[in-house]
Parts: structure tokens; sequence; C-alpha cells
């Protein structure tokens, strides 16, 4: 029986990515709570993940190359958040909103490196036979 | 890898509102300050923050701080008869820096809370960070 990684750990990894994009986009949202004319974005979670599991992504090999508008590693998914209440300076960043998907992602981050993390150990004890 | 890009966001917008902070004291600092001309006198000190893309990766996603600008206020110092001040001008008057104290203050606070809320973002993704170079590892 050929033994994929992939199918071993199931969607973790993935997910995992995706976390830490969205992380790093909410950071951004965070740091430009004070910057005229900033909008704030959100990444469509079930959207890409979704695409991640039915479709092939174009792979780039260098630098320079183009991702597929598609690929889970390019913008794919990068929304931009509707307002609750307008500003004067066209900035859009909810900096309480902005902290609690914060801490709800770094939770759910720590879910899917926990379930990984178990995979793992899995794997180990079925290699040990212990 | 998006965790290590959260560093260098945070980071600028740490340096962002310290720079805001730099100028607020700098204002509150020279709020009595008195000069013998209209633009002599202290002008209040304001940043302008503007959003930098992360351009050399393509990513849209990384986006930090940086100030643009420091631009001064510009509405007229006020006028103040103090005869025996040695900055006096001929006709005995004053300017008086143009910096709001009360301006200042809020101003103060909402740079001290966005710094906070960049270093708690900092610490949570490295916590992050940190458990993940451990994965698999117990």
């Amino acid at each position: 029986m050929a033994f994929e990684f992939d199918t071993a750990l199931g969607i973790h990894p993935r997910a995992l990515v995706l976390r830490a994009r969205r992380n790093e986009v909410l950071a951004a949202n965070i740091a430009n709570a004070d910057t005229p004319g900033y909008k704030a974005r959100d990444i469509d979670f079930r959207a890409v993940l979704g695409q991640a599991r039915e479709k092939l992504p174009l792979v780039t090999t260098r630098g320079d190359h183009f991702p597929g508008l598609d690929a889970p590693g390019a913008d794919a998914g990068l929304r931009y958040r509707v307002p609750n209440q307008p500003s004067l300076d066209g900035n859009t960043v909810d900096p309480d909103l902005e902290k609690a998907a914060f801490a709800e992602n770094a939770l759910r981050y720590n879910a899917s490196l926990t379930f990984l993390d178990r995979k793992f150990r899995g794997l180990i004890t079925a290699i040990k036979g212990e | 890898m998006g965790l290590y890009n959260v560093f260098q966001i945070a980071g600028s917008a740490m340096s962002a509102q310290s720079v805001r902070l730099n100028t607020v004291s700098s204002n509150l600092a020279n709020v009595d300050s008195v000069s013998g001309t209209p633009e002599g006198a202290y002008h209040a000190r304001q940043p302008v923050f503007a959003a930098v893309l992360q351009a050399t990766r393509g990513d849209q996603a990384a986006v930090g701080v940086k100030v643009e600008a420091i631009v001064e206020d510009q509405t007229e110092p006020p006028r103040e008869y103090q005869p025996g001040n040695p900055l006096a001008d001929a006709d005995g008057y004053v300017y008086r820096s143009n910096v709001n104290p009360v301006q200042e203050m809020a101003n103060m606070i909402s740079a001290s809370r966005s710094y906070q809320n960049s270093v708690e973002v900092l610490n949570t993704s490295r916590q992050l960070l940190l458990k993940t170079l451990t994965l698999g590892q117990r």
C-alpha cells in the first residue's frame, strides 16, 4: 500500500498555511488602524480551503512567476471588509473587530497545529510499532 | 511564510506609532513656547501615515505602515499682549504655539493604544511560531 503524506495528514497542513496567511492579513489590518484611506481585508476561509481541496494549484517554480488566480498561495479569497460605520478619513478598520478575529484565528491556528501534531505522533507510533 | 511577515508589519506599525508619540511629546513640550513673529511661533506637528505594500514579493496581504510626511498645523498662532516679554515685537505682542493640548492628549492615548495592539499581535504571532517550530517533537 502506497503511503502518501497528503492523505495521512488530511486537510490540516493546508488549513495551517491558510491560518498563517489570515494571521498576516489581520495583522496588516491592525497595523493600519490609523492609516487614512486604508481598507480592511480578510480571507474568505471556506472558499479558499474549498479550492485547495478541489483543484490542483498552478505551480510556480521561480520567484517571478505569476501564481494562477485561484492558487492557494495567491491573493485568492482576499476580500474587503464591509465597514460597520464610515469614518471621515476613509479607513475601514474596526480595531475591536480585528482584534477579536485575530484572537480567534490564533486559536484556530493552535487547533490545526495540535491536530497535525497528533497526526505525526500517530504516525510515529505506527512506525515504531510500540 | 505568513507568520514571519507579521514581524515586519507589526514592527512598522510600532515604529510609526512611536513617531506619532514623538510628535505628540514635542507638541506638548512646546505648548507654552512664544515667539516674536507669527512665522517663528511653534506650529503643531502631525505625522501622515500611509500603507506600504511589500511589493518585492508581489504579496497583496503584507501591508505595513510608514510615516509619509510630518506636516505642520497651519492655523494662525494666537497673539498675546505681553509688553514685558523680552521676545515681544514692537507693538508688545508675542505669538504662542498653536498646539491644542486636549487634542494632543487624545492623540497620545490613541497612539499608545495602537502601539499596544501591535505588541499584542507580535506576541501572539511569536507564540504561534514557536509552537510551530516544535511540531512533532514532543
